[in-house]
């Protein structure tokens, strides 16, 4: 028969056993990433490729490869010093993990085995090739997008929030604007691309001008039913305080409604993006969205991939910068949509 | 001393949607002396509410004229300032900035900036000038709502229910804090309440109001010294009485046998 303290040793040492294989299993866990692109270096050096690929000037995707497993490898191993780091890895480390190991397949069936066409899907390296190659052509048509978009996007932004206002606060403005925005607004601002294109001078000021229907619609209609939905009590206690109509509507209506605005700023942001591409792919001579429909032409995929990677960089980018501008306007306010 | 309010027979109907009337208040007639505390008691729909917000200047009557010191009242202004059940502090404002809401609305922020500062500590908030509302208690809210009310040194403070959401221990809290600030201030303060103790324990007078047809059934002065002691005999017999007009005194039983 086993004694007390004989069991009580036993149950020590079944911890400690459970407490090396966590402690193991955390060590493992912060090098998953690196350990992933490792594992995607080996593929790409030790399998041949498939003779359909047309070799790059250098071997791009090792190099990114490359900088991962030094990246990675220094934050796991400087997660066991930083807390900081070590929250961030045990967040994140499997996301990446599982990122290098897509990027590993997808290098597989693009480069080596080719089970795809060649043509249509061509390998990372060839891709990273034209972003490292051509990005300066690649710069000066996101800057001629870049352009476009904001100009486009400033114009409707502030032409459909001084609509919102006045449809929400001046009833014969709501008279009269109400059916034109009902009518208008649900029309895709690029159903309007034929006679848009013909009716101005240049296809730039077209283009903005799509563009600013796009953000025009969303903005005005969220802009008003926000003010329209400000809880009346609220005006009842500002005139009880002494607030005469315009003081309301600029220190109590338009603050309330934000949250709203900010909604319609989003709605009509994505309406933009949607708006520039169709554009610059029908008429624009210009920009990224032309960029992509050229090379698709040229049947150059890689391009058509490096620009949409650059698309969706960049307007990651911008709606990210969107919700940081309202996170700061609407401090006050606690959690609408999370991005 | 300012802030008199005259009721002169005043009738409230509304009209609902399927167009029958309602009628809110038919006939009321009362006078508020400058610097009384009167407090407006009755079931829920005799109009009492209706009443402030007539004296409020949000609605106008349907016949009859409310004066205020002789002035017939028109419109909402600062002079008569309000406070609701729900403290209704504007959301997007921090606790300084709702405070001095109504110097800057009357462009008078520059000269009284001070104000600001001193009704922030008379309601104790010192520590909560750059809360948002959101990150307030219900009490403290509610104290930062009657700050922002008082900066304006209005002749009369118009109270609707102001501790009504509130629990127990704030409420009897609070009850004090507005004595203070009444006898502070020495401000004309109309409360409508559905608490007979809270009516009793801080009012001169008690205005009992009945619904359909709603009236002011009867006006009871109370004369207990402050401060005034909850479990006081004349201040139970008081409630009693209140309670026997409003009808909610219930049956007394005999008791089934005696010890």
């Amino acid at each position: 028969m086993k004694s007390i303290a004989e069991s009580i040793g036993n149950e020590q040492t079944h911890i400690q056993a459970v407490e090396k294989i966590k402690n193991a299993g955390r060590i493992c866990h912060v090098f998953l990433p690196a350990i992933s692109a490792l594992l995607a270096i080996a593929v790409e050096l030790f399998i041949h490729d498939s003779g359909r690929h047309a070799a790059t000037k250098h071997p791009y995707f090792l190099y990114v490869l490359a900088i991962a497993v030094i990246c990675f490898g220094i934050a796991a191993a400087g997660s066991f010093f930083c807390k900081r780091l070590q929250v961030w890895l045990a967040e994140s480390s499997l996301f990446f993990a599982v990122v290098f190991l897509v990027l590993n397949v997808s290098n597989v069936i693009t480069k080596k085995i080719t089970l795809l066409p060649v043509i249509f899907f061509p390998s990372l390296d060839k891709i990273l090739s034209v972003l490292f190659e051509d990005w300066l052509f690649l710069l000066t048509c996101l800057g001629s997008s870049g352009k476009l978009l904001f100009t486009g996007f400033v114009c409707g932004a502030l032409v459909g929030f001084i609509t919102g206002v006045a449809v929400g606060f001046c009833r014969s403005a709501a008279y009269w604007i109400n059916p034109l925005v009902r009518i208008l607004g649900p029309i895709p601002a690029t159903a309007w691309i034929p006679i848009v294109l013909v009716s101005f001078p240049t296809t730039f000021s077209a283009s903005t001008f799509l563009i600013a229907l796009a953000v025009w619609f969303p903005t005005a209609v969220m802009t008003s039913s926000g003010i329209l939905n400000v809880q009346n009590a609220y005006f009842e206690v500002s005139s009880t305080l002494g607030a005469g109509r315009f003081y309301q509507i600029f220190k109590v209506g338009i603050p309330a409604a934000m949250p709203h605005v900010f909604l319609g700023l989003f709605n009509g942001m994505c309406a933009s993006f949607l708006t520039l591409m169709t554009a610059e792919m029908l008429g624009v001579k210009n920009g990224i969205g032309w960029y992509i429909n050229w090379q698709k032409d040229m049947m150059a995929y890689a391009n058509v991939y490096a620009g949409l990677i650059l698309i969706a960089v960049t307007f990651y980018m911008l709606i990210t910068l969107l919700f940081r501008v309202r996170d700061h306007v609407l401090v006050w306010q606690k959690g609408v949509i999370k991005w | 001393m300012v802030g008199e309010i005259k009721v002169g027979s005043v009738v409230k109907q509304f009209f609902q949607q399927d167009g029958s009337e309602v009628t809110a208040l038919s006939g009321v007639e009362l006078t508020i002396h400058a610097g009384e505390f009167v407090s407006f008691i009755g079931p829920s729909g005799c109009g009492k509410s209706t009443l402030l917000r007539l004296i409020a200047g949000l609605d106008a009557p349907t016949e009859g004229q409310i004066y205020i010191d002789g002035a017939a009242i028109t419109s909402p202004s600062y002079e008569r300032g309000l406070v609701f059940q729900n403290p209704m502090l504007f959301p997007w404002l921090d606790i300084y900035h709702n405070v001095s809401f109504g110097l800057k609305a009357r462009g008078v922020y520059t000269e009284q900036k001070e104000e600001v500062d001193a009704f922030i500590r008379l309601v104790g908030l010192e520590d909560f000038y750059h809360s948002y509302p959101h990150q307030l208690s219900g009490g403290m809210a509610q104290r930062a709502s009657l700050a922002r009310a008082l900066v304006n040194h209005p002749k009369v403070l118009l109270l609707d229910e102001p501790l009504g959401a509130l629990d127990a221990f704030t409420r009897m809290n609070m009850q004090d804090e507005l004595l203070r600030i009444w006898q502070e201030r020495q401000t004309t303060m109309i409360m409508v309440t559905h608490d007979v103790d809270e009516a009793i324990y801080l009012s001169d007078r008690v205005v009992v109001m009945t619904p359909r047809p709603a009236k002011i059934e009867t006006c009871i002065q109370v004369e207990l010294p402050r401060p005034r002691a909850r479990s006081n005999t004349d201040f139970l017999r008081l409630r009693s009485k209140i309670l026997e007009i409003l009808n909610f005194a219930g049956k007394t039983y005999e008791p089934d046998y005696y010890l």
